[in-house]
């Protein structure tokens, strides 16, 4: 890392290594990843298919008034089988729900009633297993329960408790059908909503593409490095809202760390009560969090995996912070 | 001209135009259905539409300097290759390709890394594919790569001095004391001797075939070697029928068989010595052998026994300095050029190549020496004489102690 940022070496013996002079990031994966079929930072603050035109959002998503004042949210959703590029010119050979890795996010507030439309359009059997309150019927996990090719299941129940959630495939063999890019989130409100803030849906995924059970690369919603290029734009002293959920398969933990900031981490995002303020937080697989924090000062600030392995195989990015400073 | 004379010269250039004809024609037919094959693949057939290509990527020669890493690699397999990305140590690094990232059938393609390497240490090299299969390979001690300027070259004349002619020249010293041997000391000798090659023998074949391993798969590693050394076998012998007949118009030419003979161990020890010098340069320069004193005490001794294995024919001749010192550079200074080549431009298939051919030359110098000690009597009678078996087991005895110097 003592190349990264910039940091001039100056001559030395060459009997004590390479020491390649140029300024800049050396690290990273070359080129830039086509964001022609997939965006990442589109992805970051789209859920319930916000980022279509509002025609081609209605073929996915609906919403109904109930009687009692809550939504019925019908959603579509299939799988299909499609090459993505997770790093610049590296591609994979994914299962995708709607076409993109990771899926479309669902969001509810609690209460509501959610009814999926789920199309197997894959080459696999498929289902989509929710985390959530739910009947065991609509679990989509049991042997009885797995969506074969060409068919459809419509998976309806309320949506609660209010928090931060994902939803999977739980087809056989898991590990494959997950890392292959199954999986998506599914945000919970509470009743009345959170405090107005800047949101941004965070998933941090990795891809074993030579299917050895070992990940080539890591990411933050799928394409390695993205942000080092694309950094995430945010206001100095606007509250910042991540909902932060880890997939990675193989390792059994994912990590996130900030630079130079401190926030306030809400675990599944079910209990408004803060239990925790810290720079980096450990996740388990399918474990998530609620992060809320207000950037004090204007500039670049890198964010990563704590795992140095991960950082450097995809897994970092940058955060710009503009406006002048201000006291948080 | 006779005008049956022209028909006749008309009906020979018939025969021949039909015969040309006949040549051509299978491979004519050939060309035709190779063009089908290309056009029609019918290997399709059998791997459906959106079969996975066959990637094979095969590492040449990675160079590290202050630059960084400098990989030269070669697409090995039947489709091509796109590298996507380079790792370095788990971490995507950034890198230059040239000429292209896209590899073609046996394309090659180098590498620029430019990766702060840690000077004794290891790192681990993976290419990754637009597919993402990953191609690895391991730099196991990390030292920056020797260039070729005057202070390397210097460097490796020297490595080649005491490794190769050296040892050479102070086993040849043993001319006076081999010359006052008896019958059976002189049949000990060559007996030891020829233990000595058979060892050197087995060692060369089994580094050959362990390097034929290591190419890439379309160079057929295994048949190279074989046919390298057999080739190598053939020439040598061819050599030896040339020295003779040479020796056999000039009878003013004192130099007696014996010469011929050790004229022929010499260059068969020293197509074995370019070889074994290929191999200490190319470690030197890969930074894969610790090159320490205990290496080149252990190289040294080994190579004394090849003097000895030259002058051992010459016990019966009169033999003047000046051959004695051109015996000793014929066998002992193609290891500095080994030495060079290999510490400049290794390439694991010529280090094959010459392996085979240091092969093929030693067993053709075995079988000289034994033709030689035997004489007129049958071989097999030969070898369970006393002084004859006892030679073999020390020659094998003296290499294999020596060899663990060098293992």
């Amino acid at each position: 890392m003592a190349l990264f940022g910039g940091r001039r070496t100056t001559a030395q013996s060459p009997a004590h290594g390479g020491h390649a002079t140029r300024g800049g990031h050396l690290m990273g994966a070359v080129g830039r990843v086509s964001t022609e079929a997939f965006d990442p930072t589109t992805f970051l603050r789209s859920w319930n298919f916000s980022h279509l035109a509002p025609e081609e959002r209605a073929r996915f998503y609906r919403e109904t008034k109930r009687p009692d004042g809550t939504l019925l949210r019908e959603y579509e959703i299939f799988a299909v089988d499609r090459e993505i590029e997770i790093a610049p010119g590296v591609f994979f050979p994914a299962w995708t729900y709607n076409g993109q890795v990771p899926g479309p996010t669902l969001r509810a507030t609690q209460g509501d009633r959610i009814r999926v439309t789920f199309v197997n359009m894959g080459t696999h059997p498929h289902t989509i297993h929710f985390h959530g309150w739910h009947p065991p019927e609509m679990d989509g996990s049991l042997p009885d329960q797995q969506v074969q090719p060409g068919d459809r299941f419509v998976y309806e129940f309320d949506a609660e408790p209010f928090g931060l959630h994902l939803y999977h495939c739980h087809a056989v063999p898991l590990k494959r059908h997950i890392h292959k890019g199954l999986y998506g989130v599914f945000i919970i409100d509470p009743p009345g909503g959170r405090a107005a803030a800047d949101e941004l849906v965070m998933v941090m995924n990795g891809f074993d593409t030579n299917f050895d059970a070992d990940n080539e690369v890591y990411a933050v919603n799928t394409v390695a490095h993205h942000h080092m290029n694309e950094p995430i734009r945010v206001k100095v002293g606007e509250l910042v809202r991540i909902y932060l959920v880890n997939v990675t398969e193989f390792d059994l933990v994912n990590s996130l760390h900030i630079h130079a900031v401190f926030f306030d981490a809400y675990r599944t995002g079910t209990s408004l009560a803060l239990r925790e303020s810290t720079d980096t937080i450990m996740l388990c697989q399918g474990e998530r969090a609620i992060l809320e924090t207000r950037f004090r000062y204007p500039g670049d600030f890198m964010f990563h995996a704590h795992q140095s392995e991960f950082a450097e195989l995809g897994w970092m990015g940058l955060f710009r912070a503009e406006g002048a400073r201000r006291e948080t | 001209m006779r005008p049956d004379a022209g028909a006749a010269v008309a009906g020979e250039s018939r025969r021949r135009a039909a015969l040309w004809i006949a040549a051509a024609l299978p491979l004519a037919l050939l060309g035709v259905l190779l063009a089908f094959v290309v056009w029609s693949g019918p290997a399709n057939a059998v791997r459906g539409e959106d079969y996975p290509p066959v990637e094979r990527l095969a590492f040449q020669r990675v160079a590290l300097g202050p630059e960084g890493i400098t990989a030269t690699v070669l697409n090995d397999g039947p489709d091509p290759v796109t590298i996507a990305q380079v790792m370095v140590d788990e971490a995507y690094w950034s890198f230059e390709v040239k000429p292209d990232r896209a590899l073609p059938h046996l394309g090659r393609a180098t590498l620029t890394i430019p990766y702060p390497w840690v000077h004794g240490e290891a790192h681990a090299l993976r290419l990754v594919t637009s597919t993402g299969v990953t191609f690895d390979h391991e730099i196991a001690v990390a030292v920056t790569t020797p260039r070729p300027d005057g202070r390397f070259l210097a460097a490796f004349t020297l490595i080649g001095v005491y490794v190769g002619v050296l040892p050479v020249a102070i086993g040849l010293l043993w001319f006076p004391m081999i010359s006052r041997l008896g019958h059976r000391g002189l049949d000990f000798l060559l007996a030891l001797t020829i233990g000595l090659l058979l060892f050197l023998l087995v060692e060369t074949t089994h580094e050959g075939l362990d390097a034929a391993g290591a190419v890439p798969d379309s160079f057929q590693g295994v048949a190279l070697f074989l046919f390298g050394a057999i080739a190598a076998y053939l020439g040598l012998e061819a050599f030896g029928v040339w020295l003779r007949a040479r020796r056999a118009r000039a009878p003013d030419d004192a130099r007696g068989p014996g010469w011929i003979l050790a004229l022929l161990v010499a260059v068969g020890i020293g197509l074995h010595n370019f070889a074994e010098g290929l191999a200490i340069g190319a470690a030197f320069a890969l930074g894969e052998a610790a090159l320490g004193g205990l290496l080149i005490i252990g190289f040294a001794l080994h190579n004394t026994t090849e003097g000895l294995a030259i002058v051992a024919p010459l016990a019966r001749e009169r033999v003047r300095v000046g051959d004695l010192v051109r015996l000793g550079l014929v066998g002992g200074a193609p290891t500095i050029a080994g030495a060079w080549a290999g510490g400049l431009a290794y390439s694991p298939v010529v280090s094959v190549l010459f392996l085979a051919i240091g092969a093929g030359a030693i067993a053709q110098v075995v079988q000289q020496i034994a033709r030689q000690m035997a004489g007129d009597r049958p071989l097999a009678r030969q070898v369970i004489d006393m002084p004859v078996l006892g030679g073999l087991c020390a020659g094998f005895l003296v290499m294999y102690l020596t060899g663990m110097l060098v293992g």
